[in-house]
């Protein structure tokens, strides 16, 4: 079944042969990662509106399994750098995610916020965390998501690419990490 | 590693594919994306496990680069690291031609396609060895019959900044190991995994890169930075070290250092010369990074408490004086990132620069008018302190951007000198006098 998976995975992603747009390149990363920007999938990421150089190191970190998730190592094991270079481009003009309709719980949002201050979030990631360059949008991203990476940033499991990250989070606990994200995701 | 998460996810990949791939079949006739189906959830992803030998979580305080950034300041919230691109740029797209040297001096491409090229180490056969920071691998550049090439030597390494050859051996320093491949350029097509000789070392992320060479004592000398910005940092950190090149033996012999990425010795005084980066977000323009000198073992160089000889820190210099420590010999530029820097000894270059130090600025980030983003000339008194800074590889500034960023200089046998640039990946070659045709050195 995997290996199945993986062969069709690579016909429609790595191949450029058979001249596909982009669209329908990208079609089965969407299938997952959402197809308006926004992810409805566990534990995986929007890309929507994400910056162009932020998602091109990723991929580049994927393919090069630097960052290690075996779908997605799979995924990008055949891409060339130009084709990483469109998926990014391309990932970059997607809406950005946008808030879940319910308000938060008033007190998380509060310290989530509080927190947000206290680790100069916005020193690199811009006061409504929208992001800049190779420093990601990280404002409406799913809740789920942002608690795993920033667990992940802290036992250094992931490695970021210039570890800043496992660095900014050395002192930040688990109920931190959970207030930080679930703020994160639903701020306006 | 990690199948437990795969067994759900592959299934809904392989759903999503399904669906996608036999849509994209009739996509040919349509121009509408393929409306995949609504996945269903699976089970929550557990993190992948580090690769083995790689970093723990790090214990000592916090080391953000954005620690002691003012708050409520426009200008200064504009101000962080400045990552490189990680693909490497194809060769015709480097930006040599915009490059300036000295009248009659020459540059060229040495070799290209080396993603976040770092440290340099020349092997006795000619290899030139790169180390890396922001990917995982070591390359050798092979020189053959007039051609270059490019070869992989270790991948799977975390953060192998330093490179150091001697007696065919070739020295790796990874973030919290050194480790080495003896008879390496007898075995650059298949060469043997590194062995450990030093892992005593702590595993902060922050300044926790390491340059590394070997002296004149034939000892290996590997330095440990400051775990931030500015820390009042424990016995582990702010230092340099020597051993034996089987790792034991190992003593500190310098302290107070902030994050040194460059050293080398004087090549009349044997001295020990060393670049150091100084805090940031004190000022625009203080403190400046510095040239310094080792004349005795134990000396202190004054980070957290004294920056650039002359100033006590606002935070940790209270009850200090900076006459409690060792001074610069020189000072480098505010935020200047001063790196590698070799003593040239070689006889291609005029006599003016033999003995002078040659000094790569990866520029600085934390300062709105960028300074640095180039390669130096500090030539020395007689006295072994800086006489003059003076300009010698420039043009990697653009507008106040980058379009490359030195990292390590390197003498080869004929006198030219290597240029590391991780910015781009690649090495440049200087060379002096009429150009010679490319590939031969």
């Amino acid at each position: 079944m995997r290996k199945t998976t993986t062969a069709l995975a690579f016909a429609l992603i790595a191949t450029s042969v058979s001249a596909e747009t982009i669209e329908q390149r990208i079609a089965p990363c969407l299938a997952c990662h959402g197809e308006k920007g926004q992810s409805e999938t566990e534990n995986t990421p929007s890309l929507g509106a994400q910056h162009a150089p932020y998602s091109l190191i990723q991929l580049f970190m994927f393919r090069e399994k630097l960052r290690v998730f075996e779908p997605m190592n799979e995924m990008t094991k055949a891409l060339t750098d130009d084709d990483l270079r469109l998926f990014s481009d391309f990932i970059a003009k997607m809406p950005k995610p946008e808030p879940p309709g319910e308000n938060g719980d008033p007190a998380r949002m509060q310290r989530g916020e509080a927190l947000v201050r206290q680790h100069r979030c916005d020193s690199c990631h811009n006061g409504d965390l929208s992001g800049k360059e190779n420093v990601p949008r990280i404002a409406n991203q799913r809740e789920d998501y942002l608690a795993k990476t920033l667990a992940e940033y802290k036992d250094n499991s992931r490695h970021g690419y210039d570890a800043s990250m496992a660095d900014v989070m050395a002192p930040i606990s688990p109920e931190q990490i959970a207030d930080l994200a679930h703020y994160i995701a639903r701020m306006r | 590693m990690t199948n437990y998460t795969l067994v759900p996810r592959s299934l809904l990949l392989s759903g999503a594919f399904l669906t996608a791939f036999t849509l994209s079949a009739t996509a040919q006739q349509s121009a509408d994306p393929p409306a995949a189906a609504q996945p269903p959830a699976p089970a929550p992803a557990a993190g992948a496990p580090p690769p083995a030998g790689t970093a723990a979580s790090p214990s000592l305080p916090p080391g953000s680069p954005l620690i002691g950034r003012p708050a409520g300041n426009d200008a200064a919230a504009k101000l962080a690291p400045i990552a490189p691109p990680p693909i490497p740029a194809a060769p015709d797209k480097l930006p040599t031609a915009k490059l300036k040297v000295p009248a009659g001096f020459n540059i060229e491409v040495y070799a290209a396609g080396m993603a976040n090229a770092r440290s340099l180490a020349l092997g006795d056969k000619g290899t030139v060895f790169v180390g890396s920071r922001l990917v995982d691998k070591v390359y050798a550049i092979v020189n053959k019959d007039g051609k270059r090439e490019v070869k992989v030597l270790a991948s799977g390494l975390y953060r192998p900044n330093g490179v150091a050859f001697k007696d065919g051996t070739l020295y790796i320093a990874e973030l919290s190991r050194i480790s080495k491949i003896e008879k390496v350029e007898d075995n650059l097509d298949n060469p043997p995994k590194p062995t450990v000789i030093f892992d005593a070392l702590p595993k902060d992320e922050a300044h926790g890169w390491k340059f590394i060479a070997i002296g004149p004592d034939n000892k290996l000398y590997a330095p440990v930075g400051q775990p931030g910005n500015n820390v009042l940092n424990d016995d582990e950190h702010g230092l340099l070290r020597r051993m034996n090149l089987d790792g034991s033996g190992a003593e500190v012999i310098a302290r107070g250092l902030r994050h040194t990425v460059g050293f080398d010795w004087h090549p009349e005084t044997k001295q020990l010369y060393f670049t150091d980066n100084g805090r940031d977000w004190m000022s625009e323009d203080v403190p400046e990074d510095e040239l310094n000198r080792i004349t005795k073992v134990g000396e202190h160089f004054g980070a957290p408490f004294c920056l650039q000889g002359n100033i006590v820190d606002p935070e940790f210099g209270w009850g200090k004086s900076c006459s409690e420590y060792t001074a610069p010999v020189g000072l480098l530029g505010p935020h200047s990132a001063a790196l590698g820097m070799r003593f040239y000894t070689g006889n291609m270059f005029p006599k003016a620069y033999k003995n002078a130090a040659i000094i790569a600025r990866h520029g600085s980030w934390n300062r709105s008018n960028k300074v640095g983003g180039d390669v130096v000339i500090a030539k020395l008194n007689k006295d072994g302190t800086m006489k003059s800074l003076e300009p010698f590889l420039t043009g990697f500034l653009e507008d106040n951007k980058y379009i490359g960023r030195p990292v390590d200089v390197l003498q080869m046998k004929d006198g030219s000198l290597l240029v590391s640039d991780d910015y781009n990946g690649a090495v440049y070659r200087i060379t002096y006098g009429k150009p010679k045709t490319a590939g031969k050195s």
